[in-house]
């Protein structure tokens, strides 16, 4: 793959449920090793056209090619074979209730068949080392577990299989600043070692400004702009004020406005 | 050793020459995943010599389960020669610095451990008495409230749950009562035509599907279908952290959640009895018809003077009794559910098993007392 193709590429997509229009010609590009954050309102459809990329729901029409190829084309062993190339941190973490955390995060590796137990046993406890957590964490049961833990422990069962495209939905809500500060150190760290391509949806400035190497704003039900965030933050348009300008704007982001 | 490897090098990505190991080709977690891969790789690898020179090519397509097995081979440090460009060596610093995997501490297995396991058995069945006693307790206080001020009661609720336990479970209760009806009534009437005892099949099935049958098999559905669907709602409510929020919001969950169920299916259950017999009786008399030639018109004039009054009415006393009760246990296992999905499994379970054994442990005190009565 040349690195000018990009890895995920939405086309012209057209999303509604019964008369609610989401999405009209919605176009977006992400490229390899890129982290964009995508930004809108609440209810701008942000999670939508994240389900749309992971073929968890249908479009009305326009399309949408993961790694080169329709994401309606990868059926049946390729779309498995798909499915072990990404990954997802979903906003509660989505973590298995009913198996503990080593559990959780070698049941990817254990899907794939024939890695044998002991090479499981040592990438996951290399993952769990990787998002900061011990080997006597690997025993605990999600109910067990804080929020920030459940963030990591989802975040290295997202890591598993070593994606090249990683999805976050909300990565830091619900952690305390400091957690989230953390969080973001953790997956820039591992962005930087491992090269993979994220896309995540999050609300907070301070992710923004701090991860994202490029801004997606969904308004008007489509991508109203992209690019880095002193760009974005150039446009004129209620939202972009009102997000990036607004009081908490330009507070987090006080450095890059003036 | 060139020669020795050479024919499995064709399918192994790595070659050995002059004492250089190059290392090409898929090393990636969808390489690797093939039948016996693993295994191949680590006993090339393992073939190997100490002191060579690893060369990890360009075409190498690595990633950290690959990496893992390299690692591994290498004692989790480095080589000393070694060829190798940036990105693949970042890749190892973030195994190295995820350190020597400590082992994950295994519970000890407990010879003792059998009688550990009675003796919990013993204090959860103490405890889920105890429970239900106090759950009884407070839905006896919770009725009063409500008797002292009916306008309070949770009406809406309760007519819900009496469309939803009974209303919908009439197509299925008539069902299987006819269908036991025909059943029971064709096999007894192959052994009363032997003794020419034909005719007292309509005491036979009227005291038998009144009395017992008709009572625990509605019971019995009933703790099936909406037994299992209060325990599962009420579960989820405890992990969608609905019950919280309620506790928050000062509603009883009592006045709100139990009381309207309890209440709900004490109403629901007598009439589903009545029904369930009034179908089983179909059944009977058209398999009597068909398997003995008896006439509907007569069979309808035996019944009245086979079954006595008194049958009806402990048949309703028992639907009552059947239906408060699988509606208290359903309530008490929804709320003891944990948030999470083997709990919700297990509770959901436990609730059916216990509301069913329950039922004919209290229809066999029932035939006792009323046994005793001389009734």
């Amino acid at each position: 793959m040349s690195a000018a193709e990009p890895i995920v590429d939405v086309r012209d997509l057209t999303t509604a449920f019964g008369s609610h229009v989401v999405h009209e010609h919605l176009n977006l590009q992400v490229m390899p090793r890129e982290i964009l954050a995508l930004v809108g309102g609440s209810g701008s459809g942000k999670t939508t056209l994240l389900n749309h990329i992971l073929g968890l729901q249908r479009a009305r029409s326009g399309s949408i090619k993961v790694f080169g190829r329709d994401i309606e084309s990868y059926r049946g062993t390729d779309r498995v074979a798909l499915t072990r190339r990404w990954g997802m941190l979903f906003q509660s973490g989505a973590l298995f209730s009913a198996l503990p955390v080593f559990d959780n995060v070698a049941l990817p590796l254990r899907e794939v068949h024939y890695l044998p137990e002991d090479l499981i046993r040592d990438v996951v406890l290399m993952r769990l080392a990787w998002v900061g957590l011990t080997p006597a964490d690997a025993a605990l049961m999600p109910s067990d577990l804080s929020g920030g833990m459940i963030k990591r422990v989802a975040l290295a069962r997202a890591l598993s299989l070593d994606p090249e495209l990683l999805f976050f939905d909300e990565p830091t809500a619900g952690l305390d600043p400091q957690r989230s500060d953390e969080f973001v150190a953790l997956i820039k760290a591992l962005h930087a070692q491992l090269g993979f391509t994220v896309i995540m949806v999050t609300h907070d400035l301070d992710t923004i400004r701090d991860l994202s190497t490029r801004v997606a704003v969904l308004a008007d039900k489509h991508v109203l702009v992209e690019g880095t965030i002193t760009d974005v933050m150039k446009i004129k348009h209620p939202f972009i004020d009102a997000f990036f300008h607004g009081e908490r704007g330009t507070r987090a982001l006080g450095a890059i406005a003036s | 050793m060139a020669q020795a490897n050479s024919s499995s090098a064709v399918s192994l990505p790595f070659v050995l020459d002059s004492g250089q190991c190059r290392i090409g080709g898929g090393w990636d977690v969808l390489t690797l995943s093939g039948p016996g891969v693993v295994r191949q790789r680590r006993d090339a690898l393992r073939g190997v010599p100490a002191d060579t020179c690893w060369v990890l090519e360009s075409t190498l397509r690595l990633d950290s389960v690959g990496a893992q097995l390299l690692w591994e081979r290498w004692g989790r440090k480095l080589p000393q020669h070694i060829e190798i460009s940036e990105s693949q060596r970042r890749l190892f610093d973030m195994l190295a610095a995820a350190g020597e995997p400590q082992p994950v501490p295994v519970p000890k297995r407990d010879w003792l451990a059998w009688i550990v396991r009675l003796g919990d058995g013993v204090a959860v069945g103490a405890h889920h008495g105890e429970r239900l006693l106090i759950l009884l307790g407070a839905l006896v206080l919770d009725f009063m409230a409500m008797v002292v001020k009916p306008l309070h009661g949770p009406w809406k609720e309760i007519s819900a749950q009496i469309y939803r336990a009974g209303a919908q479970a009439l197509g299925i209760t008539a069902l299987v009562g006819f269908l036991i009806g025909v059943v029971i009534s064709y096999l007894s009437a192959q052994q009363l035509a032997l003794f020419g005892a034909g005719q007292f099949i309509v005491k036979l099935l009227g005291v038998s599907i009144v009395r017992e049958l008709g009572p625990v098999l509605a019971a019995i559905l009933v703790a099936g279908r909406s037994g299992s669907a209060i325990t599962a709602q009420i579960g989820v409510m405890r992990v969608t952290q609905e019950l919280d929020a309620m506790q928050v919001m000062g509603i009883s969950q009592g006045q709100r959640l139990i009381l309207p169920r309890v209440i709900a299916l004490g109403v629901v259950m007598p009439l589903l009895v009545l029904w369930t017999d009034a179908m089983a009786l179909v059944g009977g008399m058209l398999a009597a018809h068909f398997a003995l030639g008896l006439q509907f018109m007569w069979f309808l004039q035996e019944l009245p003077n086979a079954v006595g009054l008194t049958n009806y009415w402990i048949g309703l006393v028992k639907g009552v009794t059947f239906g408060a009760w699988i509606a208290l246990i359903a309530c008490h296992f929804g709320l003891r559910i944990e948030p999470n999905t083997e709990s919700l499994g297990k509770g959901t379970t436990a609730s059916v098993v216990t509301a069913i054994t329950g039922v004919i442990l209290i229809d066999a005190i029932y035939a006792i007392i009323f046994n005793e009565m001389g009734i």
